[in-house]
């Protein structure tokens, strides 16, 4: 770990004015102090945040509206998550350990970093941990890496499963930026691909903190969570799946699907969504939605099982969430 | 950069690089070896404390992140009512090697009290009623404490024994 | 006096004389106090003042070595030193070396090698330096990929396997794919030196201290009697710790150069680089039997790997020479010689994915001859050692497996595959036998009596095998002392020389060798009674010979005794096939979504002569069973294919079971003694319970939905390719 500079932050302001170049904010620090220790990450100067009282949530109309300090944990808890918005639950309680849940934020959790091996590994080149020095993926060892969302530059996956819940709510990020003035951007987008700058993974600009997250009121009653893993638990997806749905009458009026353990981002294809909208239920559709959503993928060896695991996986969420 | 420590209900006052982890800050500039470094990463959890009541891996805390805070390892478990799960993890040879047993202990009183406030976890079947100690509940909430010489059976029978008698619940099959 | 004994013959079972009833008793750990408690010492512990911390600098990539950056590093704040001593090791020293492996810093034999040592007055800044460090490598890598070697070593043959193959009614011929696999004890390697003019101590997370003192003296010149090693407590060994690794080597080094203490903990991503792994395997078996399944061929050809120079070659096939009955035999490994991390013993070598492979195999006869796996089994159990002809000491594998199947409820159980269906579910059985050679090795131990009690005394170690327990139980049943008053002292090199633990031998070993202290005891306190030792009862802490009861403190004159006890294998290991046998059963569940395996519950049925600790013994059967849980379903190191660095190293994507892939296990322990295996007729139950547990899990799988998944782990991508 390099040495850098602590400073603690009493409020916003506070915590936007210390801000300079090479500086980073800490909250649970559960994927930062990992990978300032691995020097992946050398921050001259960490700002605790922690301690900015951003740690309630509130409802807000028919929605809520999340501290970005609100533990994994106490999201997963509350009543009103569990009750209306289930998938959110299931997919916060379906990473990670107890430990790590209570420490890691909901602002710090969207910011979570990729798991490739090569991005954790100093002794070689990646473009996102050093722009410009190449891809070791490529032509390495792949298995929790990309398939949808890649680019030539790079294959790392997004590593979230509450982001991908998120994702599959229509969430909306609000941050402040540098200057103090206030932004909400939807979940979708506020991720970003690769595409040749694999080192910018979001949208916020330098010096932006990110206070809450906005959620609102469910579109669809039907919530399933469920990922796939190498062990039965903590572990990170293989392929995992948000489903929000709403059927009227047998057919499917609302779909949200989103998707962890496939893209460089946390996947949602609104092609996918539309062509379930409208619907009945059916496998013939549930597999027109695989092939629609699975077309673009650049499977490679190493990877080319998860195409057929999502198949499988999607089919059966989207049989259990119509029935 | 100087701060205080509450720990095991005594107060410690350092001056640390802040680099130090709160693990660090145990290990090495308290002589508090107890608290267990597996892998320094959080992925293990041999290094579990309460802190503020809730347990976390000091190896991923900065400790001047926790200036102030209230914190319980492994050395002031009998002082606070935890005897009883010691004995039971000697009972039920919950540990061989040992190195992993202080993250046990610890984790399990954190685990005990999120079940208590009705914390739900990823095998509830719902996520509604509020949850009982079954043996998939405390393995699936243990999980984050790896024990390599895998003494599991013991761990969640010693875990049930304490938590089941406090609670008035049961575990279906412990050993 | 010291009673000697080697193992030439059967020995007589004594223990019945013996009143205190302790052997044989599930007794509670004594160390478990200090466990529970944050008070056992480990070796990064209780460090003496003014202790400086090193980290290791790891070499990227093989090649020749330079650390171009240097006086940088040794000019950042807080850095004492960076170390390139010659005397550094580059490899873990093997399992009994006794002497140094392989030493000098300027080349790296493995991607993660290390390459030197950054000392510094904090934790902190040594490992910010030695992260910051710039390693240049330069000239060949030389070969990764095992299978692009030519390999060294030729199977041995008897008979004539081909025609078997040709003649027989049922032929099994497949091969199975093992990855490297970790030993990921909990406790990182770790060492903490300091220096007393010219002897230095060190306290390192070891197994084996006689033989690691000899690998340390050796590596930095001085004689042995200028080491002193200490291990009391050790968070698991596996194989991991047999020798002498490079953390204990740099960190005596520095603290010599420094004249200071340095304490060295290998980080978790070193552990998985410069500890021994497992090395994979290519396992061609074949099988060849009639009608009635009887096997009239077996092969089982193994391919491994290790670096150049190493003479650990994984003994893949080590108990197929003497498992199955058969007179046409091709049995035995093929070494590729490759710049991979050096591989090297990992608890139960060979057999634990040799048994476990080739119980696979029967698995698949057993489908092909539409035998029960049981059966076919019980068929083939030779009548002495197939190849040699020598008779076994005792053989219980047909108890293990018949005694397992009752209490596991095999009976009645529908063969075909697909059957039993819980919603997406497959539910499906499995069996595989367990088959572990057994040793002894050799071992001193001391036992002093005195007013408190008694005091136990030896080098040996306590990896989590339960040694304080066991050896506690031998000392109070054979002088008559309940638990509370016998205290066992162990890893310190001070003390006399066990066995170490290793091999499944310590408590074999070292337990006999506490015995016969004990009888040294017996004679001396029969002696001042006038008594023969065989009329003497001890019990409760009193002396009775005939109607005669005297306390043993009476005994003592105000003064003390003390025991010695020597024990080393003989004959009995040549003359006899001595092994451990027993049985594996599993029920599992696979997603025919996901191809996700979870094992519902699992049984173990082991026969390993007298069982000292039914406590600590079951919970080492938890440990075996549970680590075929891994190697069936989860473990696997990735190498990469360019230059052989470990991508998996961390525990996050190694993946350890953890609680939750666990289900309820079951241990039964058949009754058994072993009169060949020393007079204790206990035998090795640390690695047996590995031994084929995976096959259990894997055959399940095939039971449950029709997938022989035959490379592992069985991941659910593995399953997936397989299911319709």
């Amino acid at each position: 770990m390099k040495p850098f500079d602590y400073y603690r932050a009493a409020d916003l302001t506070e915590a936007a004015a210390t801000h300079q170049p090479g500086s980073v904010f800490i909250a649970g620090g559960t994927n930062l102090v990992d990978l300032m220790k691995l020097q992946v990450m050398t921050p001259d100067r960490v700002i605790d945040i922690a301690r900015l009282g951003l740690d309630r949530i509130e409802d807000d109309g028919d929605g809520l509206r999340i501290g970005a300090l609100v533990s994994n944990s106490d999201l997963a808890a509350d009543p009103r998550v569990r009750k209306r918005w289930p998938v959110l639950s299931r997919a916060l309680l379906a990473g990670a350990s107890g430990q790590l849940r209570n420490k890691a934020t909901t602002g710090g959790n969207l910011l979570q970093r990729t798991r490739c091996p090569y991005f954790q590994d100093l002794a070689t080149p990646c473009n996102k941990r050093t722009p410009g020095s190449g891809c070791a993926a490529m032509g390495g060892e792949l298995r929790n890496h990309a398939v949808l969302g890649t680019s030539a530059h790079c294959l790392a996956l997004n590593p979230g499963d509450m982001a991908v819940a998120l994702r599959a709510l229509d969430a909306v990020v609000e941050f402040r930026d540098a200057q103090g003035i206030a932004h909400a951007h939807p979940i979708a987008g506020f991720h970003l691909p690769p595409g040749t700058t694999p080192d910018v993974e979001t949208v916020l600009p330098p010096g932006a903190l990110i206070t809450s997250v906005a959620l609102p009121a469910p579109k669809g009653d039907r919530q399933i969570y469920r990922k796939v893993r190498d062990r039965a638990s903590y572990a990170f997806a293989l392929v995992s799946v948000a489903a929000v749905l709403r059927l009227e009458r047998g057919r499917i009026v609302h779909a949200a699907l989103a998707f962890g353990g496939l893209g460089t981002v946390p996947w949602r294809d609104p092609a996918v969504d539309a062509l379930l909208t409208g619907e009945a239920p059916s496998m013939v559709l549930f597999d027109k939605a695989a092939d629609l959503l699975l077309h673009p993928a650049q499977p490679r060896e190493g990877t080319a099982f998860k195409l057929p695991l999502t198949r499988r996986l999607l089919r059966a969420v989207l049989e259990e969430a119509t029935q | 950069m100087l701060i205080t420590l509450d720990i095991n209900r005594a107060r410690h006052s350092l001056d640390l690089d802040p680099r130090v982890t709160l693990l660090d800050a145990l290990r090495h500039h308290l002589g508090l070896t107890g608290t267990k470094k597996g892998c320094d990463h959080g992925q293990c959890g041999a290094c579990t404390v309460l802190v503020n009541g809730r347990r976390i891996n000091a190896c991923l805390a900065l400790a001047v992140m926790h200036d102030g805070d209230q914190i319980i390892t492994v050395e002031g478990l009998e002082e606070t009512g935890a005897s009883a799960l010691q004995k039971a993890f000697i009972a039920h040879d919950g540990f061989q090697c040992g190195y992993c047993t202080p993250g046990q202990l610890c984790s399990a009183l954190g685990m005990l009290e999120e079940v208590r406030q009705g914390w739900p976890s990823h095998v509830s079947p719902s996520l509604e009623p509020h949850p009982v100690l079954t043996r998939a509940e405390i393995a699936e909430r243990m999980s984050g404490n790896l024990c390599r010489c895998a003494c599991y059976p013991g761990i969640n029978a010693a875990i049930s024994e304490f938590g089941g008698a406090a609670e008035g619940t049961t575990s279906e099959d412990a050993a | 006096m010291t009673i000697t004994l080697t193992t030439d013959g059967p020995a007589e079972d004594r223990m019945p004389e013996m009143k205190q009833g302790l052997v044989g008793v599930a007794t509670p750990r004594p160390d478990g106090p200090l466990k529970v408690t944050g008070r056992a010492v480990y070796a990064a512990e209780d460090l003496p003042e003014d202790c400086a911390f090193g980290v290791l600098v790891r070499a990227p990539a093989p090649g020749t070595i330079t650390l171009a950056n240097a006086d940088e590093l040794a000019a950042f704040d807080g850095v004492l030193s960076v170390l390139q001593d010659p005397a550094m090791i580059r490899r873990t020293a093997q399992g009994g070396a006794g002497k140094a492996p392989r030493q000098g810093p300027g080349t790296a034999d493995f991607a993660g090698q290390a390459i030197a040592l950054i000392v510094a007055e904090s934790f902190e800044a040594a490992r910010h330096a030695a992260r910051t460090a710039r390693v240049i490598v330069t000239g060949d890598p030389g070969l990764i990929d095992p299978a692009a070697a030519n390999p060294e070593g030729e199977p041995k043959a008897q008979g004539d396997l081909d025609s078997a193959m040709r003649e027989a009614e049922h032929t099994v011929d497949v091969t199975y794919r093992t990855p490297s696999m970790a030993s990921a004890a909990m406790e990182p390697h770790a060492a903490v030196a300091w220096w007393q003019g010219e002897n230095v101590t060190v306290r390192s997370s070891l197994q084996m201290l006689k033989d690691n003192r000899a690998e340390l003296a050796d590596c930095l010149g001085i004689p042995q009697d200028r080491v002193r090693l200490l291990a009391p407590f050790v968070g698991g060994g596996f194989g991991s710790k047999l020798g002498i690794a490079p953390e204990a080597v740099a960190a005596a080094l520095a603290a010599r150069r420094l004249g200071r203490p340095v304490c060295v903990v290998q980080e978790r991503r070193q552990v998985f680089e410069l500890v021994n792994r497992r090395s994979e395997s290519h396992q061609r078996i074949r099988l060849a039997a009639d009608a009635g399944g009887r096997l009239l061929g077996l092969g089982h050809e193994a391919l491994v790997s290790n670096l150049p120079g190493e003479d650990h070659i994984e003994p893949v096939t080590q108990a197929s020479r003497f498992a199955y009955a058969a007179p046409h035999r091709v049995v035995g490994e093929r070494v590729a010689r490759v710049s991979l991390p050096t591989a090297g013993s990992v608890r139960a070598p060979g057999e634990a994915i040799g048994v476990t492979a080739f119980e696979c195999a029967m698995d698949e006869l057993a489908s092909a001859t539409g035998i029960d796996p049981i059966t076919l089994r019980l068929r083939n159990i030779p009548d002495r050692h197939p190849q040699n002809g020598k008779p076994f000491s005792s053989h219980r594998l047909e108890q293990a497996l018949t005694e397992g199947a009752e209490r596991f409820g095999w009976a009645g159980r529908n063969p075909a595959p697909r059957q039993r269906r819980e919603g997406e579910w497959w539910i499906g059985t499995g069996v595989a036998a367990a088959f572990r050679v057994n040793t002894l090795t050799e071992a001193e131990a001391r036992i002093t009596l005195t007013s408190e009690g008694a005091l136990v005394e030896t080098d040996m170690t306590d990896i989590g095998t339960g040694t304080y327990a066991i050896l506690t139980q031998i000392a109070g049943e054979a002088l008559g002392l309940p638990v509370d008053l016998v205290t066992v002292r162990l890893g310190d090199t001070d003390l006399p020389p066990g066995s170490g633990s290793g091999g499944s031998f310590g408590a074999a070993t070292t337990g006999n060798a506490v015995w016969l202290a004990a009888l040294d005891l017996r004679q001396q306190l029969a002696s001042r009674l006038g008594c023969e030792e065989g009329d003497l009862s001890l019990q409760d802490g009193e002396a009775r010979v005939a109607n005669m009861r005297r306390p043993l403190v009476a005994l003592l004159n105000e003064g003390s005794l003390t025991g010695h006890g020597h024990i080393r294998g003989g004959e009995a290991l040549k003359q006899v096939r001595q092994a451990t046998y027993g049985a594996h059963f599993a029920e599992v569940a696979v997603s025919d979504v996901t191809g996700e395996v979870r094992v519902r519950r699992m049984l173990g049925s082991f026969a390993a002569g007298r069982i000292l600790n039914p406590l600590t013994a079951r919970s080492q059967c938890h440990g075996g069973m549970t680590w075929g849980i891994g190697m069936a379903l989860t473990e696997g190191m990735v190498l990469d294919r360019r230059d052989g660095h470990v991508v998996n190293r961390d525990l996050a994507e190694y993946h350890v079971p953890v609680n939750a892939d666990v289900p309820p296990l079951t241990v039964h322990f058949v009754d058994e003694r072993d009169p060949w295996a020393g007079p204790l007729m206990v035998k090795g139950i640390g690695e047996l319970a590995i031994c084929g547990a995976g096959a259990a899990v894997l055959n399940a799988i095939h039971h449950a939905c029709g997938v022989r998944v035959r490379e592992w782990p069985a991941t659910p991508d593995r399953v997936l390719v397989g299911l319709a």
